[in-house]
């Protein structure tokens, strides 16, 4: 398998400051690779860098092409989706706007349709609430409907930040079974940043230890699992 | 009691006008928090294009679709050259850029045509529209601002590209994530803004007359309006123009008189920024400190 996404050299950060050094990773084609890391290590700055949404220079590759020096819009149109951490929603417009803007650069208005209902299916609740504010939506339905919109893209790479953060134990479990669901029936490569280590590892088959800016250890996903300093540090067992 | 009717219908005339330019307001409020306050020189602007039309012999009409064209383009590029260098400046920087592009459009108004009054063509003339409530020109009024809010509506609700501009004003930065292409929604904001101006101000010319100035009471009534109906609220934009045009048309017949007329709108003003800053139907906005 060839790598979707390779990352190396990069250093990103916002005014004058970096806040990442020399930073190398990659994604597989198909897989699902996960960052991992305390508050502050960098790991919301990692994924903004590498959608272009702050100043970064180094070698950013996606799907073989070189996208360091290209803008979010054009790097989120070769189909990359990113799921902010804030989740990002349209809080004035309804669920199912939320939806038809994740898709507002296709064209194919009757395969937007169909993967509309689809998200239903991953999403019953969002049926629900297809016509209501999604404001008024709750944490859980509001990352429900994050992952929607970017699906709606249908993205090569989702880049999820935090996708757990502040939800019910039931509403992660969820969400981590449909992001499994897409990876492996949709083809979805996944890019997942987690303070929660060990459902990331889980999900992921290969992981990166991201410590004040500096990736300290990478490799397969068992292999960070059994390491002594990340199950100390991150699993805390 | 006829009198009653008349002054209230002929309200709802001049509030149309009113609600457009509060309409046209709101838009560039919404995606980038700025008042503009150059609007109101805009549309004089653009209604001196529509008559320079008139005047080289095209048909009304004709006259009127090239001149929605032509502030269409011209709110496009204000906004490219001379909005997007300021785009992260301080508030004030950007003030001053308003009323600098206030002063230079109606200079240029001035230079161009002369600050002599002219008369502009009312295109609603047609003799069976006569009734003893309304002028022929202001049922045209009611009804061409009805028709533009109504495309403006389906426009923004129903089609991507309206969709894509309430998103980008919205939450920028999601929109970007989404693949749309935030500085160009806000460029075609201004152009949308500057030619809902234009009919305003055609709409308006031929019973203030066509001068330079004819704007900056009319602004007046209209950042009134905005402001009651609530800065960041389309709808209440809306209503607040046909509100404040019937409140304005009955205190200038039964209480205030014309002369202090234009005072209704400062009072409306003030009020509404002293006792409900959010107007009628604006959100607050709670922010934990």
């Amino acid at each position: 398998m060839g790598a979707l996404l390779e990352v190396r050299e990069l250093c990103a950060g916002y005014g004058a400051t970096d806040v990442l050094h020399d930073v190398a990773f990659e994604v597989a084609e198909g897989g699902i690779t996960t960052v991992l890391g305390a508050n502050g290590a960098g790991k919301t700055t990692l994924l903004r860098a590498v959608c272009g949404l702050i100043r970064r220079r180094g070698q950013v590759r996606f799907g073989g092409q070189p996208i360091e020096r290209r803008v979010t819009e054009d790097i989120v149109r070769l189909g990359l989706a990113h799921v902010p951490d804030g989740r990002g929603t349209f809080v004035q417009l309804s669920t199912e706007e939320n939806l038809r803007v994740g898709a507002i650069t296709r064209r194919d208005r009757r395969a937007v349709q169909g993967d509309m209902e689809r998200m239903y299916g991953y999403f019953p609740r969002l049926r629900e609430r297809r016509e209501q504010q999604a404001g008024t939506l709750s944490g859980g339905e509001q990352q429900m409907l994050a992952i929607a919109r970017a699906l709606m893209l249908r993205p090569r790479l989702l880049v999820l930040d935090e996708p757990s953060f502040g939800l019910a134990p039931l509403v992660v479990q969820d969400i981590f079974r449909i992001m499994r669901t897409v990876n492996t029936e949709e083809k979805v490569s996944i890019l997942l940043v987690e303070q929660n280590a060990r459902l990331a590892l889980e999900l992921a088959d290969s992981a990166y230890l991201l410590e004040t800016g500096r990736v300290v250890l990478g490799g397969p996903a068992a292999r960070l699992r059994d390491d002594e300093t990340v199950r100390r540090a991150y699993l805390g067992y | 009691m006829e009198a009653l009717v008349h002054q209230v219908l002929s309200g709802f005339a001049t509030g149309g006008i009113y609600a457009s330019l509060a309409l046209a307001l709101v838009m560039i409020y919404q995606s980038t928090h700025h008042i503009n306050f150059a609007q109101g020189e805009m549309a004089m602007f653009s209604t001196y294009l529509a008559w320079t039309c008139v005047n080289a012999g095209l048909p009304y009409w004709a006259a009127f679709a090239l001149t929605l064209a032509l502030s269409f383009v011209i709110g496009v590029v204000i906004e490219r050259v001379v909005i997007r260098p300021v785009e992260h400046a301080p508030v004030l920087s950007v003030v001053i850029v308003f009323i600098a592009l206030l002063a230079i459009l109606n200079s240029l108004a001035g230079w161009i045509y002369s600050y002599t009054i002219k008369s502009f063509p009312s295109p609603f003339t047609w003799q069976g529209l006569s009734n003893p409530y309304l002028a022929p020109h202001e049922i045209g009024i009611v009804g061409v601002t009805v028709v533009v809010l109504l495309l403006l509506y389906a426009f923004f609700r129903f089609t991507p590209l309206g969709l894509a501009m309430r998103a980008a004003a919205q939450n920028p930065v999601s929109s970007r994530l989404a693949g749309i292409r935030v500085g160009w929604m806000l460029a075609l904001g201004w152009g949308l803004a500057a030619a809902i101006g234009a009919i305003a101000g055609m709409m308006i010319a031929p019973v203030v007359y066509l001068d330079p100035n004819m704007m900056s009471g009319i602004m007046l009534y209209a950042f009134a309006a905005a402001l009651l109906g609530g800065i960041d609220n389309p709808v209440g934009a809306v209503v607040g123009g046909f509100v404040v045009g019937v409140v304005e048309n009955l205190a200038g017949a039964y209480v205030v008189g014309t002369e202090l007329k234009l005072t209704v709108a400062l009072v409306l003003i003030v009020g509404v920024l002293l006792f409900r800053p959010s107007g009628l139907f604006g959100r607050r906005y709670v922010t934990r400190v």
